[in-house]
């Protein structure tokens, strides 16, 4: 068992606030990805976790132990870092077998905890090579396999796929996920990646200046985005600024029937959830350009005053540029101050 | 396949540079093992060890020889053992002054060497240190900063922080840490800042005449008085065989012991 729980963590760096008041716990076993753009402050709060910043504020624990202020070495956490950070002097088996060593373990014991984890990542027999004999998947590899050898209660992966090609990225995401699930251990993951989270998380924070916009499982964040910074971070969204008015939204001849208060207001709706029906008349907005995908296509619209949209449709071959055309949201949410005050689905 | 094309300026700057360097020095080879060798001839008239025998016999150039490989290598350990740690303390770490100390050390190469010397020699006088072995190796010392220094202070900057961290989050000790992860992976640049300091030493001659004699005499301050006292070519050349030797050997360690690679990547810093 081993929950990790992060109270009202901040740290400053000077007069920069990089995390905020942070609030998180994880559950035994859960992986959670921290996501967000460069700066969100993500990295710093792993750092804080895996004892390499330390918390200007706040409390950090370990099941149930502070470890706050203890120094890394002292911390039942393993990080694996972006640029692997593999000990280019030693081989790979000298690489998992020196934690083994500082923990002055019987030498059969280190031969038979660094063999069983090279299998488990794939590289049995790699011992005896050289870090700089191994592809950058292979690096990697034993770079999580360094962590793992040492049982640690806590993973910490901090973009460790972000140097591999799109490829191999894919296959070791999905690697790492077995792995993790396998030996069920408490994994938080960095990414700025919104696939990898999306793929691999129990549950995504999404970060943003320090701060936490939102904290859910991928469906949630991707299906009911909290704010419309999350809406606009992961996948595709349209998000069209604009002002309620006797209970219909407004943007530049474009309107739309909402059961909210007047005032301004966001709409957020995704591309595959915005229809688009030929107008019998001069229409809302028109056709830009059509981009034919096979089994989809994107259509760019332009509202009457410039702003553009997408939608997408089964078949290209039913639209063309110029075409004057009405909107049709299935689904689209409302956010006023930052905040959904309305959602709908009409399915 | 293209055959490579002859590259004639590379030949002749091979050419320019071998003549440049390797002539003079056979030359003084030439005269080392030459027993007799009178103007105009174009060869020696008789080649021969007379002269080795005659210098190896004195005993104030084997006195001089243990002088001088005890001296460098006196100064080569007590450098690194002042040096290596402040070197780390300005790669790594934060402190007032940081950057003032460390153009301080170098400040001693801004001046013309020699003024130095005798400004150092007069503060040694009354402290009692001249014509000391004590003396000599503290002057050493001064003139082993620049590369004990800088050279380290590039290796410990261009170790990746991450390994350093890596190796915190698997339980070492940040002296642990340094022992086992920084001073190895800049272990060969580190190699050759001790080389350049030891051989630099070996040479070194203003300074050890200034501050050491008469009493203590290093081989290179030994040949200056045998070029000044005898109008015999051949002692010099001898003693500068001999001088060769050391560096010979430390280069011969160091290609062994250094990837050309990372030997240059020391004074490229």
């Amino acid at each position: 068992m081993a929950v990790l729980d992060i109270r009202d963590v901040s740290k400053t760096f000077g007069s920069v606030h990089a995390v905020q008041r942070f609030n998180l716990t994880v559950a035994d076993g859960e992986l959670v990805c921290l996501l967000g753009p460069s700066g969100s402050g993500k990295s710093t709060l792993l750092r804080m976790i895996g004892g390499f910043e330390t918390a200007s504020g706040g409390q950090i624990t370990i099941d149930g132990e502070h470890v706050t202020r203890i120094p890394p070495e002292k911390r039942p956490t393993g990080m694996v870092f972006q640029s692997h950070a593999l000990w280019t002097h030693m081989n790979v088996f000298r690489n998992l077998a020196f934690g083994l060593k500082l923990r002055r373990l019987p030498r059969d014991e280190i031969r038979r905890r660094v063999e069983a984890v090279l299998d488990q990542v794939g590289l049995a027999g790699y011992g005896q090579r050289m870090t700089h004999q191994l592809s950058g998947g292979q690096q990697q590899r034993v770079a999580l396999a360094r962590s793992l050898v040492l049982e640690p209660k806590i993973l910490l992966l901090d973009e460790p796929f972000a140097s591999l090609d799109q490829h191999l990225r894919e296959r070791l995401r999905e690697e790492v996920r077995d792995l993790q699930q396998r030996l069920g251990i408490t994994t938080l993951f960095v990414t700025h990646g919104q696939d990898e989270a999306l793929a691999l998380a129990d549950r995504i924070v999404v970060m943003r200046d320090g701060r936490t916009e939102q904290i859910d499982p991928p469906d949630m964040v991707y299906r009911a985005p909290a704010t419309p910074f999350v809406a606009g971070f992961i996948g595709s969204m349209n998000l069209i600024d604009g002002a309620v008015q006797n209970g219909a939204f407004h943007h530049a001849g474009f309107t739309l029937a909402v059961p909210v208060a007047d005032g301004p207001a966001i709409l957020a709706v995704r591309p595959e959830a915005l229809d688009i029906v030929q107008a019998s008349a001069a229409g809302a907005a028109h056709v830009h350009r059509v981009t034919d995908f096979g089994a989809h296509a994107i259509v760019d619209i332009e509202l009457g005053d410039g702003v553009r949209l997408k939608s997408q449709v089964p078949d290209a071959r039913l639209w063309k540029a110029g075409m004057a055309i009405d909107l049709q949201p299935r689904a689209f949410a409302v956010y006023r101050d930052d905040v959904a005050i309305h959602r709908a689905d009409r399915a | 396949m293209d055959r490579p094309r002859t590259d004639w300026t590379g030949i002749a700057f091979a050419t320019a540079l071998t003549l440049l360097i390797v002539f003079p020095l056979l030359v003084v080879a030439t005269w080392a093992f030459t027993n007799v060798w009178r103007y105009p001839s174009v060869i020696p008239q008789e080649f021969g060890l007379r002269y080795w025998h005659a210098v190896l016999g004195r005993a104030d150039v084997w006195t001089s020889i243990t002088t001088s490989l005890t001296l460098a290598t006196v100064v080569t350990l007590i450098s690194a053992a002042i040096c290596l740690p402040a070197a780390y303390a300005f790669a790594r770490l934060e402190f007032p002054g940081r950057n003032i100390l460390f153009f301080s050390f170098l400040a001693g190469h801004a001046f013309p060497k020699f003024g130095l010397l005798v400004a150092i020699a007069g503060i040694f006088l009354n402290l009692g240190l001249i014509g000391t072995f004590w003396g000599v190796v503290l002057i050493q010392l001064v003139g082993t900063l620049l590369f004990m220094i800088w050279i380290p202070v590039a290796a410990f900057q261009s170790v990746d922080r991450r390994m350093e961290e890596s190796a915190r989050d698997v339980g070492a000790s940040p002296l642990r840490v340094f022992w086992s992860i920084t001073l190895p992976q800049a272990g060969p640049t580190i190699a050759a800042a001790l080389l350049l300091s030891f051989v630099g030493t070996f040479y070194e001659t203003e300074g050890a005449w200034l501050i050491g004699a008469p009493q203590v005499r290093t081989l290179p301050v030994l040949m200056i008085s045998f070029i000044n006292n005898q109008p015999v070519i051949q002692f010099g050349a001898v003693l500068s065989v001999l001088l060769w030797v050391p560096s010979f050997i430390a280069l011969l360690f160091a290609r062994r012991v250094i990837g050309s690679g990372s030997f240059a990547r020391g004074f490229g810093g």
